[in-house]
């Protein structure tokens, strides 16, 4: 066990130091001279000059991204704002928090009415609730997050005003956007509830259940659900990073104080710093928080860690949604 | 032996090559076949197939042209003459949103197909030569897939700039690990066919083997990936403008009459009910096309 997670924490490294090489690419290609705008509009040549040296920006690209990265390791330092001229780290922190909050109560909300309607759809097999489960979930699925919050906000907040449409200063107003994003993955867990609750039930070990005179109630809940909830949780993984990435926007639209916000209006200012750096930590927060997922499953279920380190080990491939 | 021709063995040879021809069987055929017995499927696709009319022919079905301004009829009510209303500049809601099923679909398609493209090529490489080339190029997906896809997209659109090609651009290279992913997986299923050896065996070349072998036979789930990723880049797109990142207006993208909607949203909701009921009815019929193209060409998936 200790190897195992051993070897995936080694593995982080390569797969940290991809992403930041990826976006510190995208900075380096942003327009504009970022020395020019610190410097500000009626800084003379000499002292633009003096700002580049300063930032090391005549150094070589490898030679930035190495401090950047030398930087950030030794002392969390991920550059500093345009706008603000306060570190980009100090701003993202504080708002991590709230983006948290919202990204893990979205995927609780999804995953609980996603698994029931799946347990549902599967005991009700073939019949108009079935139907109706499958419908519906598709229908959250394929409508953009934002369009959902926007037409709870049209209901909730403009119709009948019992929830707020913008900020988060008491707690109802983390429920819409949780809501938005829970929502739209209820598809996901419904379709594997379904499946691996139909894998289950066709099992020997419910037959025998029912032969011993178990209720049906008992049957459904200790004897298939416990088995066939396992590949419902090892989605949630997947889940996250898609909800972190509707969140981003969902942020926006209900005016969340959110790093998905800092990253849409630091992209509105031309702050490239701070999308980057936010952009960075986001991308940290979702792979140690996967690896989280991966390693709490491995300790619930001890049967996995075969399929898991051998998955890692050679070729087939989960397939992404 | 000269074989005796009589009118009534003439007659039954061409009722059985006529059966011959009727009874040919392709994969395409079946999976045509299975997907005419699926209902909602075909509400899919009959959507799909209005949704492309109301494109092509938006000149002709929109009563104004799309940025045309009328200061003489601004923030009208849904009504006779604008049977959606008209915006804070005159524009007729019903003619924006006509014309945004031309944009909307077109830069959609441009989307997948540059991300078929890309992300396939890389997919169909990795499957086909296997060992360290597939290690190297799945890893370097794996680093890309731990940025979310939306994130990414916005981070490329906020480099490159707004605009459409910047647009199909981010998108083709935030969706590049799914693509190769799944390319990777059709592959590999192909891979393994007996068929495939066989063609080894004879000396097909590498190339030749991959276009004419391998691609025909994985293009049925190649489709299935086609049609939902569809929806997927409209999702995308449409999150974005509505943002404000990426198309710039006056382009009558839904997402983007939505962010010009949302400033009257208490005053005028009708502006961002109807281009939302757009999108949600084109990610739908694509999902229902893509779920029963998912049944007919793999009924074991289901």
């Amino acid at each position: 066990m200790a190897k195992y997670i051993l070897r995936r924490l080694v593995l982080l490294i390569p797969i940290l130091l991809g992403v930041s090489a990826i976006l510190f690419t995208l900075k380096t290609l942003t327009p504009g001279d970022p020395a020019r705008l610190l410097a500000g509009n009626n800084a003379t040549e000499e002292q633009v000059n003096a700002k580049r040296e300063e930032l090391g920006l005549n150094d070589p690209v490898l030679v930035q991204y190495g401090r950047y990265i030398f930087n950030f390791v030794t002392k969390g330092d991920l550059g500093t704002s345009y706008r603000s001229g306060k570190p980009i780290v100090q701003e993202v922190l504080p708002r991590l928090s709230t983006s948290i909050k919202i990204t893990f109560g979205a995927v609780i909300f999804g995953a609980c009415i996603g698994v029931l309607l799946g347990i549902i759809s599967a005991l009700k097999k073939y019949t108009w609730a079935d139907s109706l489960v499958l419908v519906l979930s598709m229908v959250f699925q394929s409508v953009p997050e934002f369009v959902i919050g926007l037409l709870l906000i049209l209901l909730f907040a403009v119709s009948w005003h019992i929830l707020p449409a913008n900020g988060i200063e008491t707690w109802k107003g983390y429920i819409m956007p949780m809501m938005c994003i829970g929502l739209s993955s209820i598809a996901n867990y419904t379709r594997i509830t379904r499946s691996s609750m139909l894998e289950v039930l066709s099992e020997d070990y419910i037959r025998t259940a029912r032969a011993k005179g178990q209720t049906e109630r008992n049957i459904t809940k200790k004897h298939a659900l416990r088995n066939a909830i396992i590949p419902v949780a090892q989605s949630i993984g997947n889940q996250i990073g898609t909800a972190i990435g509707g969140g981003m926007v969902l942020e926006t639209v209900f005016g969340v104080p959110g790093v998905g916000k800092y990253i849409v209006d630091a992209i509105s200012n031309r702050n490239y710093p701070a999308v980057i750096g936010g952009a960075l930590i986001i991308a940290i927060m979702l792979t140690l928080i996967n690896l989280l997922v991966d390693i709490s499953f491995v300790l619930i279920d001890p049967r996995l860690k075969t399929t898991i380190i051998s998955s890692n080990k050679s070729a087939p491939k989960k397939k992404a949604a | 032996m000269a074989k005796r021709h009589t009118p009534a063995m003439e007659r039954i040879e061409k009722k059985n090559a006529k059966r011959k021809k009727e009874y040919r069987s392709t994969p395409g055929r079946e999976a045509w076949k299975r997907f005419k017995r699926n209902p909602t499927a075909l509400v899919g696709l009959v959507l799909v197939c209005a949704l492309i009319l109301v494109a092509i022919f938006a000149p002709l079905l929109a009563p104004y042209d799309y940025a045309e301004q009328n200061y003489g009829a601004m923030l009208q009510k849904p009504g006779p003459g604008h049977p959606f209303g008209t915006d804070a500049f005159g524009r007729d809601i019903f003619s924006r949103v006509i014309y945004g099923a031309r944009y909307s679909l077109l830069i959609a398609l441009f989307c997948t197909l540059a991300a078929l493209f890309s992300g396939g090529l890389l997919g169909i490489i990795a499957g086909y030569f296997g060992g360290t080339v597939d290690t190297v190029i799945m890893r370097i997906m794996d680093i890309f897939q731990a940025i979310p896809m939306i994130m990414m997209a916005m981070c490329i659109v906020s480099v490159l700039g707004n605009g459409i090609p910047q647009l199909v651009a981010a998108v083709m290279f935030c969706s590049m690990p799914t693509m190769a992913r799944n390319n990777r997986a059709a592959i590999l299923r192909v891979r393994g066919s007996d068929y495939i050896e066989a063609s080894e065996a004879i000396g097909v070349g590498r190339v030749r083997m991959i276009v004419r072998h391998m691609i025909p036979n994985a293009v049925g789930i190649m489709i299935i990936f086609f049609v939902g990723f569809l929806a997927v880049s409209i999702m995308i797109m449409s999150s974005m403008s509505y943002i404000g990142i990426g198309l710039s207006a006056p382009t009558p993208e839904w997402g983007l009459i939505l962010n010009e909607g949302k400033m009257y949203m208490t005053s005028a909701p009708y502006m961002m009910i109807f281009p939302a009921m757009m999108i949600m009815i084109t990610c739908f019929a694509f999902n229902l096309m893509g779920d029963g193209l998912r049944d007919a060409f793999d009924p074991r998936l289901k």
